[in-house]
């Protein structure tokens, strides 16, 4: 197996990600596709630590998850706090800060 | 490095790939926001199995578990208490979706030049182990604790300080 396989999957990934995120209306999804782009950062972490045959990599993408755990928890309250003062969830309504 | 050992192995690669690039195509097109997280529990599902491809079994379960098992619960929930619209009757992406291919696909364009021009032909094995060590999860606790202990003492403070956030920003009052 070539490491360029899950290097190239993992670009794949997180393009899609960033797709999402420009394009998504509702912010959970846009949530998901931030998910989605830390999956991918996860994939390259460990495929580097498959490939140097190195425990490194296993334990960085073990603090990806858990950062990524911690962001969608303050993230979704976030959001539940937004749609409670915004009645909506399209992250576009949100502009009080325009002038 | 004998090629037929790792015919199994790319059959697989290529079929969980072509798995998880339609989830995530899917979870960033779909119209149900449902489903929409349900295809992300595809594409991290076969991330966890592209791990154990790779021999790393213990970050591969710890992905089921708390990818699978928590954060997709969270995003249900907060699906449900946003109340969003089971059936949308209009899309769920803006008008940007045109646009936004310019600067994905510039982006995947340079990603793929770096890495092709990177690890044109580099496979695994070569760093003088044998291909594709497995790696144990008792290295993996040795390595926490010995040489990443701060980061993970970090990493534990940022998960309570997150816990507390969540609530306080969340409750009502």
């Amino acid at each position: 197996m070539y490491l360029n396989q899950f290097l190239l999957l993992s670009v794949l990934l997180f393009c899609a990600g960033v797709y999402g995120v420009m394009t998504r209306k509702h912010t959970v999804l846009v949530l998901m596709s931030i998910e989605l782009m830390l999956a991918a950062v996860n994939l390259n972490f460990v495929a580097f630590g498959a490939f140097r045959a190195d425990v490194v990599g296993q334990v960085f993408a073990l603090f990806v998850l858990t950062i990524a755990a911690a962001e969608v928890g303050v993230g979704l309250a976030i959001v539940l706090l937004i749609y409670r003062n915004l009645h909506s969830s399209d992250p576009d309504d949100v502009d009080v800060l325009k002038g | 490095m004998s090629a037929t050992i790792f015919i199994a192995q790319n059959v697989f690669f290529y079929l969980i790939a072509a798995t998880m690039v339609f989830g995530a195509f899917r979870v960033v097109t779909t119209n149900n926001i449902v489903h929409a997280a349900l295809y992300l529990v595809v594409v991290l599902a076969g991330g966890a199995a592209q791990y154990l491809l790779l021999a790393q079994e213990f970050v591969a379960w710890v992905q089921v578990i708390v990818y699978i098992g928590a954060v997709i619960v969270l995003f249900l929930f907060g699906i449900m208490l946003t109340r969003a619209p089971m059936r949308a009757a209009e899309p769920l992406d803006n008008d940007l979706r045109g646009w936004a291919l310019v600067p994905t696909g510039l982006l995947a364009a340079i990603l793929v030049v770096v890495c092709i021009d990177a690890y044109d032909d580099a496979t695994f094995g070569e760093t003088g182990h044998a291909a594709l060590r497995a790696i144990r999860t008792g290295e993996v606790s040795n390595a926490i604790f010995r040489g990443y202990l701060v980061p993970f003492e970090v990493v534990g403070v940022l998960l309570l300080a997150a816990l507390i956030g969540a609530v306080v920003l969340a409750r009502r009052d």
